[in-house]
Protein backbone atom coordinates (compact mmCIF):
# COMPACT_ATOMS: atom_id res chain seq x y z
CA UNK A 1 0.00 0.00 0.00
CA UNK A 2 1.76 3.11 -1.36
CA UNK A 3 0.11 6.98 -1.21
CA UNK A 4 1.19 10.32 -2.30
CA UNK A 5 -0.37 13.41 -1.42
CA UNK A 6 -0.42 16.96 -0.29
CA UNK A 7 -1.19 17.37 3.28
CA UNK A 8 -4.35 19.15 4.77
CA UNK A 9 -3.10 19.41 8.75
CA UNK A 10 -5.17 19.46 12.09
CA UNK A 11 -4.51 19.54 15.81
CA UNK A 12 -5.85 17.36 18.55
CA UNK A 13 -8.91 15.58 19.25
CA UNK A 14 -10.73 15.98 16.03
CA UNK A 15 -13.91 14.46 16.63
CA UNK A 16 -16.59 12.74 15.07
CA UNK A 17 -18.93 15.86 15.04
CA UNK A 18 -17.08 18.20 12.82
CA UNK A 19 -15.82 15.22 10.54
CA UNK A 20 -19.52 15.23 9.60
CA UNK A 21 -22.00 17.39 11.78
CA UNK A 22 -25.03 15.15 12.78
CA UNK A 23 -27.17 17.33 11.31
CA UNK A 24 -25.63 15.65 7.94
CA UNK A 25 -26.73 12.32 9.66
CA UNK A 26 -30.31 11.86 7.88
CA UNK A 27 -28.06 10.54 4.80
CA UNK A 28 -25.83 7.82 4.31
CA UNK A 29 -25.05 8.69 0.85
CA UNK A 30 -21.47 8.95 0.31
CA UNK A 31 -20.87 12.05 -1.82
CA UNK A 32 -23.24 14.14 0.08
CA UNK A 33 -21.86 13.08 3.37
CA UNK A 34 -18.35 14.41 1.43
CA UNK A 35 -19.65 17.95 0.82
CA UNK A 36 -19.94 18.42 4.08
CA UNK A 37 -16.45 17.12 5.44
CA UNK A 38 -14.80 18.39 8.43
CA UNK A 39 -17.46 21.61 7.92
CA UNK A 40 -17.71 22.96 11.87
CA UNK A 41 -14.10 22.95 11.88
CA UNK A 42 -12.62 23.76 8.27
CA UNK A 43 -15.37 25.20 5.84
CA UNK A 44 -12.26 25.55 3.20
CA UNK A 45 -11.44 21.69 3.61
CA UNK A 46 -14.27 20.96 1.26
CA UNK A 47 -13.17 23.47 -2.05
CA UNK A 48 -9.27 22.82 -1.40
CA UNK A 49 -9.26 18.82 -1.07
CA UNK A 50 -7.61 16.99 -3.79
CA UNK A 51 -7.68 13.34 -4.85
CA UNK A 52 -5.11 11.59 -2.44
CA UNK A 53 -4.45 14.18 0.16
CA UNK A 54 -3.70 12.87 2.99
CA UNK A 55 -4.80 14.50 6.51
CA UNK A 56 -2.02 15.11 9.04
CA UNK A 57 -3.46 15.21 12.97
CA UNK A 58 -3.01 15.30 16.56
CA UNK A 59 -3.78 12.56 19.24
CA UNK A 60 -7.60 11.06 19.23
CA UNK A 61 -8.09 11.69 15.89
CA UNK A 62 -12.08 11.07 15.71
CA UNK A 63 -13.01 10.61 18.71
CA UNK A 64 -16.56 10.55 19.85
CA UNK A 65 -19.27 9.30 18.13
CA UNK A 66 -19.15 5.34 16.36
CA UNK A 67 -21.04 6.89 13.06
CA UNK A 68 -18.77 5.51 10.30
CA UNK A 69 -20.16 7.98 8.40
CA UNK A 70 -16.66 9.92 9.39
CA UNK A 71 -14.20 7.84 8.06
CA UNK A 72 -16.77 7.21 4.82
CA UNK A 73 -16.61 10.99 4.71
CA UNK A 74 -13.11 11.74 4.70
CA UNK A 75 -12.76 8.33 2.54
CA UNK A 76 -15.45 10.38 -0.35
CA UNK A 77 -13.86 13.30 0.12
CA UNK A 78 -10.75 11.81 -2.25
CA UNK A 79 -8.18 11.33 1.32
CA UNK A 80 -5.98 8.47 0.58
CA UNK A 81 -4.28 8.20 4.24
CA UNK A 82 -4.51 10.00 7.44
CA UNK A 83 -1.53 10.18 9.96
CA UNK A 84 -2.27 11.12 13.60
CA UNK A 85 -0.39 10.57 16.85
CA UNK A 86 -3.03 8.59 17.75
CA UNK A 87 -6.91 7.46 16.98
CA UNK A 88 -9.83 7.01 18.95
CA UNK A 89 -10.71 3.34 18.54
CA UNK A 90 -14.02 2.97 17.27
CA UNK A 91 -12.50 5.45 14.47
CA UNK A 92 -9.65 3.23 13.90
CA UNK A 93 -11.68 -0.28 13.62
CA UNK A 94 -14.27 1.62 11.49
CA UNK A 95 -11.68 2.97 8.70
CA UNK A 96 -10.11 -0.21 8.62
CA UNK A 97 -13.54 -1.86 8.61
CA UNK A 98 -14.45 0.45 5.13
CA UNK A 99 -11.14 0.39 3.75
CA UNK A 100 -9.54 3.85 4.41
CA UNK A 101 -5.97 3.63 5.24
CA UNK A 102 -4.82 5.36 8.27
CA UNK A 103 -1.19 5.24 10.61
CA UNK A 104 -0.31 6.05 13.83
CA UNK A 105 3.30 8.09 13.97
CA UNK A 106 3.48 10.70 16.47
CA UNK A 107 6.56 11.89 14.97
CA UNK A 108 5.62 12.24 11.56
CA UNK A 109 2.41 13.28 12.79
CA UNK A 110 4.31 16.23 14.74
CA UNK A 111 6.87 17.62 12.25
CA UNK A 112 4.52 17.04 8.55
CA UNK A 113 3.61 21.03 8.31
CA UNK A 114 0.13 22.14 6.39
CA UNK A 115 1.03 21.74 2.26
CA UNK A 116 4.03 19.29 2.59
CA UNK A 117 3.91 16.46 0.17
CA UNK A 118 4.34 13.17 1.71
CA UNK A 119 5.02 9.57 0.28
CA UNK A 120 3.92 6.82 2.40
CA UNK A 121 4.68 3.15 2.30
CA UNK A 122 2.62 1.00 4.39
CA UNK A 123 4.05 -2.24 3.69
CA UNK A 124 7.00 -1.40 4.52
CA UNK A 125 6.39 1.15 8.02
CA UNK A 126 8.18 3.64 5.93
CA UNK A 127 6.53 7.62 5.87
CA UNK A 128 8.54 10.32 3.78
CA UNK A 129 8.06 14.22 3.56
CA UNK A 130 9.12 14.99 0.22
CA UNK A 131 9.15 18.32 1.19
CA UNK A 132 11.77 18.14 3.72
CA UNK A 133 13.38 15.12 2.97
CA UNK A 134 12.81 13.74 6.76
CA UNK A 135 12.08 10.25 7.02
CA UNK A 136 9.60 8.41 9.15
CA UNK A 137 9.11 4.67 10.67
CA UNK A 138 5.67 3.25 11.64
CA UNK A 139 5.00 -0.17 12.94
CA UNK A 140 3.59 -2.12 10.55
CA UNK A 141 -0.57 -3.63 10.70
CA UNK A 142 -0.80 -6.43 13.22
CA UNK A 143 -1.46 -9.46 10.84
CA UNK A 144 -5.06 -9.63 11.84
CA UNK A 145 -5.99 -6.16 10.48
CA UNK A 146 -3.28 -6.45 7.18
CA UNK A 147 -5.90 -9.88 6.40
CA UNK A 148 -9.43 -7.98 6.89
CA UNK A 149 -7.67 -5.09 4.74
CA UNK A 150 -5.62 -7.74 1.95
CA UNK A 151 -9.88 -9.48 2.18
CA UNK A 152 -10.91 -6.42 0.94
CA UNK A 153 -12.60 -5.16 4.23
CA UNK A 154 -14.30 -6.62 7.30
CA UNK A 155 -17.12 -8.25 5.40
CA UNK A 156 -15.09 -10.50 2.86
CA UNK A 157 -12.68 -11.07 5.92
CA UNK A 158 -15.24 -12.42 8.66
CA UNK A 159 -16.26 -15.33 6.07
CA UNK A 160 -13.05 -17.03 5.94
CA UNK A 161 -12.43 -15.89 10.02
CA UNK A 162 -12.20 -19.19 12.28
CA UNK A 163 -11.01 -19.83 15.75
CA UNK B 1 -2.68 -16.04 33.87
CA UNK B 2 -4.22 -13.57 35.95
CA UNK B 3 -7.16 -11.49 34.17
CA UNK B 4 -8.95 -8.34 34.68
CA UNK B 5 -12.94 -8.67 34.75
CA UNK B 6 -12.70 -7.66 31.20
CA UNK B 7 -10.55 -10.27 30.16
CA UNK B 8 -12.51 -12.94 32.33
CA UNK B 9 -15.68 -12.27 29.71
CA UNK B 10 -13.82 -11.96 26.72
CA UNK B 11 -12.10 -15.46 27.42
CA UNK B 12 -15.04 -17.18 28.16
CA UNK B 13 -16.81 -15.82 24.95
CA UNK B 14 -13.93 -16.97 22.58
CA UNK B 15 -13.43 -20.06 24.23
CA UNK B 16 -10.49 -19.60 25.70
CA UNK B 17 -8.98 -20.14 29.00
CA UNK B 18 -7.09 -16.92 29.30
CA UNK B 19 -6.48 -14.40 27.27
CA UNK B 20 -3.88 -11.42 27.66
CA UNK B 21 -3.42 -7.78 26.51
CA UNK B 22 -3.22 -6.58 22.99
CA UNK B 23 -4.13 -10.46 21.58
CA UNK B 24 -6.64 -10.85 18.87
CA UNK B 25 -9.76 -12.58 19.73
CA UNK B 26 -13.26 -13.62 17.53
CA UNK B 27 -15.66 -13.24 20.18
CA UNK B 28 -19.33 -14.53 20.33
CA UNK B 29 -21.98 -11.85 21.36
CA UNK B 30 -24.74 -11.58 23.13
CA UNK B 31 -26.61 -9.04 21.43
CA UNK B 32 -25.71 -6.50 18.49
CA UNK B 33 -27.73 -2.93 18.69
CA UNK B 34 -28.23 -0.56 16.22
CA UNK B 35 -30.10 2.96 15.98
CA UNK B 36 -32.07 4.74 13.38
CA UNK B 37 -28.52 6.48 12.19
CA UNK B 38 -25.94 3.62 12.59
CA UNK B 39 -28.21 0.80 11.43
CA UNK B 40 -29.03 2.08 7.93
CA UNK B 41 -25.79 1.83 6.77
CA UNK B 42 -25.20 -1.77 8.69
CA UNK B 43 -28.68 -2.65 6.58
CA UNK B 44 -26.47 -1.85 3.14
CA UNK B 45 -23.44 -4.27 4.36
CA UNK B 46 -25.57 -6.63 5.44
CA UNK B 47 -27.22 -6.70 2.31
CA UNK B 48 -23.91 -7.42 0.61
CA UNK B 49 -23.43 -10.49 2.36
CA UNK B 50 -26.67 -12.21 0.31
CA UNK B 51 -27.44 -13.98 3.58
CA UNK B 52 -31.09 -14.12 3.51
CA UNK B 53 -31.13 -14.11 7.87
CA UNK B 54 -29.31 -12.86 10.59
CA UNK B 55 -27.49 -15.00 13.10
CA UNK B 56 -30.17 -14.69 16.06
CA UNK B 57 -33.46 -12.79 15.50
CA UNK B 58 -33.79 -12.76 19.84
CA UNK B 59 -30.18 -11.47 19.77
CA UNK B 60 -30.24 -8.18 17.46
CA UNK B 61 -32.14 -4.76 18.84
CA UNK B 62 -32.92 -1.67 16.50
CA UNK B 63 -34.07 1.05 18.41
CA UNK B 64 -35.44 4.41 16.51
CA UNK B 65 -33.90 7.02 19.27
CA UNK B 66 -31.56 9.51 17.53
CA UNK B 67 -34.32 11.53 14.89
CA UNK B 68 -37.24 9.81 15.95
CA UNK B 69 -40.11 10.97 15.93
CA UNK B 70 -39.14 11.72 12.81
CA UNK B 71 -37.60 15.52 12.25
CA UNK B 72 -37.70 15.24 8.61
CA UNK B 73 -38.40 13.13 5.55
CA UNK B 74 -34.55 12.06 5.03
CA UNK B 75 -35.23 10.55 9.09
CA UNK B 76 -38.33 8.95 8.22
CA UNK B 77 -36.39 7.24 5.03
CA UNK B 78 -33.41 5.75 7.36
CA UNK B 79 -36.37 4.42 9.96
CA UNK B 80 -38.80 2.76 7.59
CA UNK B 81 -35.20 0.84 6.25
CA UNK B 82 -34.81 -0.07 9.61
CA UNK B 83 -38.00 -1.23 10.06
CA UNK B 84 -39.08 -2.68 6.80
CA UNK B 85 -35.52 -4.71 7.32
CA UNK B 86 -36.67 -5.74 11.34
CA UNK B 87 -40.01 -6.92 9.92
CA UNK B 88 -38.37 -9.02 7.02
CA UNK B 89 -35.39 -10.76 9.83
CA UNK B 90 -38.32 -11.02 12.60
CA UNK B 91 -36.00 -9.37 14.46
CA UNK B 92 -37.89 -9.58 18.38
CA UNK B 93 -36.70 -6.11 19.94
CA UNK B 94 -37.58 -3.21 17.25
CA UNK B 95 -38.33 -0.14 19.32
CA UNK B 96 -40.22 2.07 17.44
CA UNK B 97 -41.95 5.50 18.70
CA UNK B 98 -44.70 4.64 21.03
CA UNK B 99 -42.33 1.63 22.74
CA UNK B 100 -38.83 3.14 21.72
CA UNK B 101 -36.42 4.89 24.69
CA UNK B 102 -33.20 6.36 24.17
CA UNK B 103 -31.50 2.77 23.44
CA UNK B 104 -28.98 3.09 26.35
CA UNK B 105 -31.67 3.99 29.29
CA UNK B 106 -34.19 1.31 27.28
CA UNK B 107 -32.13 -1.83 27.03
CA UNK B 108 -31.05 -2.37 30.42
CA UNK B 109 -34.61 -1.31 31.83
CA UNK B 110 -35.94 -3.77 29.32
CA UNK B 111 -33.34 -6.48 30.76
CA UNK B 112 -31.82 -7.27 27.37
CA UNK B 113 -28.36 -7.03 28.99
CA UNK B 114 -27.17 -9.27 32.36
CA UNK B 115 -24.21 -9.47 34.01
CA UNK B 116 -21.44 -11.29 31.96
CA UNK B 117 -22.65 -10.37 28.54
CA UNK B 118 -20.63 -9.52 25.93
CA UNK B 119 -22.62 -6.51 23.51
CA UNK B 120 -21.12 -4.31 20.69
CA UNK B 121 -23.75 -1.73 19.75
CA UNK B 122 -23.22 0.84 16.83
CA UNK B 123 -23.18 3.70 18.81
CA UNK B 124 -20.98 5.12 20.95
CA UNK B 125 -22.43 4.84 24.62
CA UNK B 126 -23.08 1.19 24.00
CA UNK B 127 -20.72 1.24 26.97
CA UNK B 128 -23.00 1.94 29.66
CA UNK B 129 -24.02 -1.59 29.93
CA UNK B 130 -20.74 -2.30 31.76
CA UNK B 131 -22.42 -0.88 34.55
CA UNK B 132 -24.66 -4.47 34.80
CA UNK B 133 -20.65 -6.14 34.72
CA UNK B 134 -21.53 -6.92 30.89
CA UNK B 135 -18.90 -6.22 28.32
CA UNK B 136 -19.72 -3.98 25.90
CA UNK B 137 -18.46 -1.48 23.72
CA UNK B 138 -19.56 1.00 20.77
CA UNK B 139 -18.58 0.00 17.09
CA UNK B 140 -18.89 1.09 13.49
CA UNK B 141 -21.65 0.14 11.06
CA UNK B 142 -19.55 -2.46 9.31
CA UNK B 143 -19.27 -4.46 12.66
CA UNK B 144 -22.81 -3.77 13.16
CA UNK B 145 -23.58 -6.04 10.32
CA UNK B 146 -20.98 -8.69 10.71
CA UNK B 147 -22.10 -9.07 14.28
CA UNK B 148 -25.81 -9.31 12.94
CA UNK B 149 -24.50 -12.31 10.30
CA UNK B 150 -22.50 -14.01 12.45
CA UNK B 151 -23.12 -13.47 15.85
CA UNK B 152 -19.38 -12.22 16.51
CA UNK B 153 -16.68 -9.54 16.37
CA UNK B 154 -13.15 -9.21 16.06
CA UNK B 155 -11.81 -7.35 19.48
CA UNK B 156 -8.01 -6.50 20.54
CA UNK B 157 -7.94 -7.47 24.25
CA UNK B 158 -7.54 -4.53 26.53
CA UNK B 159 -5.44 -3.94 29.54
CA UNK B 160 -7.57 -1.88 31.85
CA UNK B 161 -7.07 0.89 34.54
CA UNK B 162 -8.68 0.18 37.78
CA UNK B 163 -10.73 2.88 39.79
CA UNK B 164 -11.07 2.03 43.42
CA UNK B 165 -13.67 4.10 45.02
CA UNK B 166 -13.95 4.39 48.75
CA UNK B 167 -16.36 6.61 50.22
CA UNK B 168 -20.72 8.24 49.65
CA UNK B 169 -21.21 11.05 47.92
CA UNK B 170 -22.69 14.27 49.27
CA UNK B 171 -26.19 15.46 48.88
CA UNK B 172 -26.74 16.64 44.83
CA UNK B 173 -23.34 15.09 43.80
CA UNK B 174 -23.82 12.20 41.21
CA UNK B 175 -22.41 9.80 39.12
CA UNK B 176 -22.13 12.35 36.44
CA UNK B 177 -19.77 14.44 38.76
CA UNK B 178 -17.83 11.50 39.50
CA UNK B 179 -17.49 10.33 35.84
CA UNK B 180 -16.69 14.38 34.60
CA UNK B 181 -13.82 14.93 37.34
CA UNK B 182 -12.24 11.40 36.39
CA UNK B 183 -12.57 12.97 32.79
CA UNK B 184 -10.82 16.11 33.89
CA UNK B 185 -8.19 13.89 35.50
CA UNK B 186 -7.06 11.47 33.05
CA UNK B 187 -8.29 13.37 29.97
CA UNK B 188 -10.40 12.40 26.40
CA UNK B 189 -7.77 10.32 25.58
CA UNK B 190 -6.75 9.38 28.93
CA UNK B 191 -8.55 5.76 28.68
CA UNK B 192 -7.80 5.60 24.68
CA UNK B 193 -8.07 1.25 24.12
CA UNK B 194 -8.41 0.42 27.64
CA UNK B 195 -10.73 -0.70 29.91
CA UNK B 196 -12.17 1.37 32.89
CA UNK B 197 -13.07 -0.95 36.06
CA UNK B 198 -14.95 0.00 38.80
CA UNK B 199 -14.38 -1.15 42.20
CA UNK B 200 -14.07 -0.71 46.21
CA UNK B 201 -16.01 -0.29 48.95
CA UNK B 202 -17.41 2.85 47.47
CA UNK B 203 -19.52 1.35 44.37
CA UNK B 204 -22.47 0.08 47.28
CA UNK B 205 -23.18 3.91 47.68
CA UNK B 206 -23.80 4.30 43.75
CA UNK B 207 -27.18 3.52 42.45
CA UNK B 208 -27.38 1.51 38.94
CA UNK B 209 -28.27 5.19 37.74
CA UNK B 210 -25.09 6.56 38.74
CA UNK B 211 -23.28 3.38 37.57
CA UNK B 212 -24.76 3.43 34.15
CA UNK B 213 -24.13 7.66 34.25
CA UNK B 214 -20.55 6.84 34.69
CA UNK B 215 -19.87 3.51 32.60
CA UNK B 216 -21.80 5.69 30.14
CA UNK B 217 -19.47 8.63 29.62
CA UNK B 218 -15.83 6.14 29.70
CA UNK B 219 -15.77 6.31 26.03
CA UNK B 220 -15.30 10.33 26.68
CA UNK B 221 -12.31 9.35 28.08
CA UNK B 222 -11.44 7.12 25.13
CA UNK B 223 -12.01 4.27 26.60
CA UNK B 224 -13.28 0.44 25.41
CA UNK B 225 -15.46 -0.12 27.78
CA UNK B 226 -16.22 0.67 31.18
CA UNK B 227 -17.18 -2.34 33.76
CA UNK B 228 -18.05 -2.31 37.24
CA UNK B 229 -17.81 -5.19 39.76
CA UNK B 230 -21.34 -6.79 40.08
CA UNK B 231 -22.54 -6.59 43.37
CA UNK B 232 -26.19 -7.07 45.04
CA UNK B 233 -27.49 -3.81 43.62
CA UNK B 234 -26.52 -4.65 40.25
CA UNK B 235 -27.99 -8.21 40.81
CA UNK B 236 -31.37 -6.83 42.02
CA UNK B 237 -31.87 -4.17 39.13
CA UNK B 238 -31.45 -7.34 37.02
CA UNK B 239 -33.98 -9.27 38.62
CA UNK B 240 -36.50 -6.36 38.86
CA UNK B 241 -36.25 -5.78 34.79
CA UNK B 242 -35.95 -9.52 34.18
CA UNK B 243 -33.01 -9.91 32.98
CA UNK B 244 -31.39 -13.26 31.72
CA UNK B 245 -29.36 -14.93 34.23
CA UNK B 246 -26.22 -12.98 35.61
CA UNK B 247 -22.98 -14.90 35.24
CA UNK B 248 -20.33 -12.66 37.71
CA UNK B 249 -16.88 -12.45 36.54
CA UNK B 250 -14.30 -10.90 39.09
CA UNK B 251 -11.03 -9.74 38.07
CA UNK B 252 -8.06 -11.85 39.75
CA UNK B 253 -6.81 -10.82 43.04
CA UNK B 254 -3.22 -10.81 40.97
CA UNK B 255 -4.51 -9.26 37.95
CA UNK B 256 -2.42 -6.42 36.38
CA UNK B 257 -3.74 -2.95 35.53
CA UNK B 258 -1.80 -0.10 33.67
CA UNK B 259 -3.02 1.80 36.90
CA UNK B 260 -4.66 2.18 39.68
CA UNK B 261 -6.53 5.18 40.37
CA UNK B 262 -8.23 5.86 43.84
CA UNK B 263 -11.21 8.27 44.23
CA UNK B 264 -12.61 9.47 47.43
CA UNK B 265 -16.50 10.19 46.47
CA UNK B 266 -17.26 12.54 49.61
CA UNK B 267 -14.22 14.54 47.90
CA UNK B 268 -16.23 14.79 44.56
CA UNK B 269 -17.90 18.57 44.35
CA UNK B 270 -20.84 19.29 41.48
CA UNK B 271 -18.52 19.57 38.30
CA UNK B 272 -19.02 21.22 35.05
CA UNK B 273 -17.15 20.52 31.60
CA UNK B 274 -16.38 23.36 30.02
CA UNK B 275 -16.48 24.18 25.63
CA UNK B 276 -15.48 22.19 23.75
CA UNK B 277 -14.47 18.87 25.42
CA UNK B 278 -15.79 16.56 28.22
CA UNK B 279 -12.20 17.41 30.04
CA UNK B 280 -12.51 20.68 30.27
CA UNK B 281 -13.50 20.43 33.68
CA UNK B 282 -14.32 23.13 36.69
CA UNK B 283 -15.64 23.06 40.11
CA UNK B 284 -17.65 26.21 41.37
CA UNK B 285 -14.95 27.64 43.09
CA UNK B 286 -13.72 28.59 39.45
CA UNK B 287 -16.89 29.11 37.48
CA UNK B 288 -18.11 32.69 37.68
CA UNK B 289 -20.39 33.95 35.98
CA UNK B 290 -21.65 32.06 32.98
CA UNK B 291 -24.73 33.61 31.69
CA UNK B 292 -27.23 30.83 29.51
CA UNK B 293 -29.65 30.55 27.39
CA UNK B 294 -31.05 26.54 27.55
CA UNK B 295 -30.73 23.93 29.59
CA UNK B 296 -31.31 20.18 28.55
CA UNK B 297 -32.03 17.49 30.99
CA UNK B 298 -32.07 14.43 29.62
CA UNK B 299 -30.19 12.14 27.01
CA UNK B 300 -28.73 8.48 27.63
CA UNK B 301 -26.31 9.55 30.61
CA UNK B 302 -29.13 11.37 32.19
CA UNK B 303 -32.52 11.05 31.16
CA UNK B 304 -33.52 8.24 34.16
CA UNK B 305 -35.72 8.51 36.50
CA UNK B 306 -33.44 9.31 39.19
CA UNK B 307 -32.31 12.37 37.45
CA UNK B 308 -35.96 13.68 36.63
CA UNK B 309 -36.12 13.19 40.70
CA UNK B 310 -33.06 15.11 41.44
CA UNK B 311 -33.94 17.80 39.31
CA UNK B 312 -37.39 18.16 40.17
CA UNK B 313 -36.76 18.68 43.47
CA UNK B 314 -34.18 21.55 42.90
CA UNK B 315 -36.97 23.13 40.28
CA UNK B 316 -40.15 22.64 42.43
CA UNK B 317 -41.86 25.60 43.77
CA UNK B 318 -39.82 28.11 41.88
CA UNK B 319 -39.83 29.66 37.76
CA UNK B 320 -37.07 29.40 35.27
CA UNK B 321 -35.01 32.28 34.88
CA UNK B 322 -36.31 34.30 32.24
CA UNK B 323 -34.76 34.05 29.21
CA UNK B 324 -33.35 30.47 29.89
CA UNK B 325 -35.72 27.85 27.68
CA UNK B 326 -35.65 24.59 29.52
CA UNK B 327 -36.24 21.02 27.69
CA UNK B 328 -36.76 18.26 30.11
CA UNK B 329 -36.46 14.76 27.90
CA UNK B 330 -37.53 11.62 30.16
CA UNK B 331 -35.22 9.16 28.18
CA UNK B 332 -37.64 5.90 28.04
CA UNK B 333 -41.45 6.02 27.56
CA UNK B 334 -41.58 3.83 31.42
CA UNK B 335 -39.46 6.93 32.80
CA UNK B 336 -41.80 9.11 31.03
CA UNK B 337 -45.04 7.21 32.57
CA UNK B 338 -43.35 7.42 35.76
CA UNK B 339 -42.25 10.61 36.16
CA UNK B 340 -45.82 11.94 35.52
CA UNK B 341 -47.26 9.44 38.13
CA UNK B 342 -45.15 10.70 40.70
CA UNK B 343 -46.40 14.34 39.68
CA UNK B 344 -42.36 15.56 38.48
CA UNK B 345 -43.98 16.76 35.02
CA UNK B 346 -46.03 19.34 36.66
CA UNK B 347 -43.19 20.12 38.65
CA UNK B 348 -41.51 20.82 35.42
CA UNK B 349 -44.23 22.32 33.41
CA UNK B 350 -44.93 24.76 36.25
CA UNK B 351 -41.15 25.72 36.39
CA UNK B 352 -41.63 26.87 32.93
CA UNK B 353 -39.98 23.96 31.20
CA UNK B 354 -41.12 21.96 28.59
CA UNK B 355 -41.21 18.18 28.25
CA UNK B 356 -40.69 15.84 25.67
CA UNK B 357 -41.40 12.56 24.42
CA UNK B 358 -37.99 10.08 25.03
CA UNK B 359 -35.73 11.15 21.71
CA UNK B 360 -31.82 12.19 21.69
CA UNK B 361 -33.65 14.84 19.65
CA UNK B 362 -30.62 17.90 20.83
CA UNK B 363 -28.08 16.11 22.58
CA UNK B 364 -26.31 15.60 18.91
CA UNK B 365 -28.06 18.66 17.36
CA UNK B 366 -30.75 16.59 15.65
CA UNK B 367 -33.22 18.66 16.41
CA UNK B 368 -35.67 20.10 19.54
CA UNK B 369 -33.78 22.76 20.98
CA UNK B 370 -30.57 23.70 18.69
CA UNK B 371 -28.53 26.41 19.58
CA UNK B 372 -27.98 29.39 17.61
CA UNK B 373 -24.66 31.34 17.48
CA UNK B 374 -23.25 32.69 20.89
CA UNK B 375 -25.75 30.64 22.76
CA UNK B 376 -25.09 28.36 25.82
CA UNK B 377 -26.58 25.82 27.16
CA UNK B 378 -26.16 24.05 30.43
CA UNK B 379 -27.10 20.16 29.47
CA UNK B 380 -26.85 16.78 31.21
CA UNK B 381 -25.77 15.51 27.91
CA UNK B 382 -22.12 13.88 27.43
CA UNK B 383 -20.23 15.90 24.61
CA UNK B 384 -19.67 19.64 23.90
CA UNK B 385 -17.89 19.49 21.01
CA UNK B 386 -17.94 22.26 18.48
CA UNK B 387 -21.51 22.70 17.14
CA UNK B 388 -23.00 19.31 18.86
CA UNK B 389 -25.98 20.87 19.66
CA UNK B 390 -26.36 23.37 17.19
CA UNK B 391 -24.02 26.28 15.20
CA UNK B 392 -20.99 26.15 15.60
CA UNK B 393 -20.38 28.76 17.32
CA UNK B 394 -22.52 27.85 20.06
CA UNK B 395 -21.29 26.59 23.36
CA UNK B 396 -21.89 23.51 25.54
CA UNK B 397 -21.67 23.36 29.18
CA UNK B 398 -21.70 19.46 30.62
CA UNK B 399 -22.88 19.46 34.33
CA UNK B 400 -25.38 16.57 36.39
CA UNK B 401 -29.16 16.81 36.44
CA UNK B 402 -28.81 18.73 39.73
CA UNK B 403 -26.79 21.39 38.29
CA UNK B 404 -28.61 21.76 35.13
CA UNK B 405 -31.90 22.48 37.59
CA UNK B 406 -30.38 25.04 39.50
CA UNK B 407 -28.96 26.80 36.56
CA UNK B 408 -32.01 26.92 35.38
CA UNK B 409 -33.23 28.60 37.99
CA UNK B 410 -30.89 31.32 38.23
CA UNK B 411 -29.88 31.55 34.50
CA UNK B 412 -26.09 31.29 34.79
CA UNK B 413 -24.32 28.01 35.29
CA UNK B 414 -25.10 27.54 39.15
CA UNK B 415 -23.93 24.68 41.91
CA UNK B 416 -27.15 23.14 43.42
CA UNK B 417 -25.15 23.57 46.78
CA UNK B 418 -25.87 26.82 46.19
CA UNK B 419 -29.65 26.77 45.83
CA UNK B 420 -30.79 24.27 47.63
CA UNK B 421 -27.57 23.75 50.33
CA UNK B 422 -25.23 21.08 51.11
S1 LIG C 1 -28.66 10.63 23.95
FE1 LIG C 1 -27.01 11.58 22.82
S2 LIG C 1 -25.19 10.43 23.32
FE2 LIG C 1 -26.97 9.22 23.97
S3 LIG C 1 -27.36 7.83 22.27
FE3 LIG C 1 -28.62 9.67 21.96
S4 LIG C 1 -27.35 11.05 20.70
FE4 LIG C 1 -26.02 9.48 21.51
Amino acid sequence: MKYTGNVIKYGNNVDTDVIIPARYLNTSDHAELASHCMEDLDKTFVSRVQKGDMIVAGQNFGCGSSREHAPIAIKASGVSLVIAKSFARIFYRNAINIGLAIVECPAAAEEISEGDKVEADLDNGIIRNLTTGKEYKTAPFPEFVQKIIESGGLMQAIAHLSR
Amino acid sequence: MAMTMTQKILAAHSGKESVSTGELILADLDLVLGNDITSPVAIKEFAKLGKDSVFDKNKITMVMDHFAPNKDIKAAEQCKMCRDFCAEKDITHFYDVGEMGIEHALLPEKGLVTAGNVVIGADSHTCTYGALGAFSTGVGSTDMACGMATGKAWFKVPSAIKFKLTGSLRRYVSGKDVILHIIGKIGVDGALYRSMEFTGEGLSSLSMADRLCIANMAIEAGAKNGIFEVDDITLDYIREHGGAEPVIYSADPDAEYDEVINIDLSQIEPTVAFPHLPENTRTFDNIGEVKIDQVVIGSCTNGRLEDLIAAAEIMKGHKAAKNVRVIIIPATQQIYLDAMEMGLLRTFIECGAVVSTPTCGPCLGGYMGILAAGERAVTTTNRNFVGRMGHPDSEVYLASPATAAASALTGRITSPWEVIGK
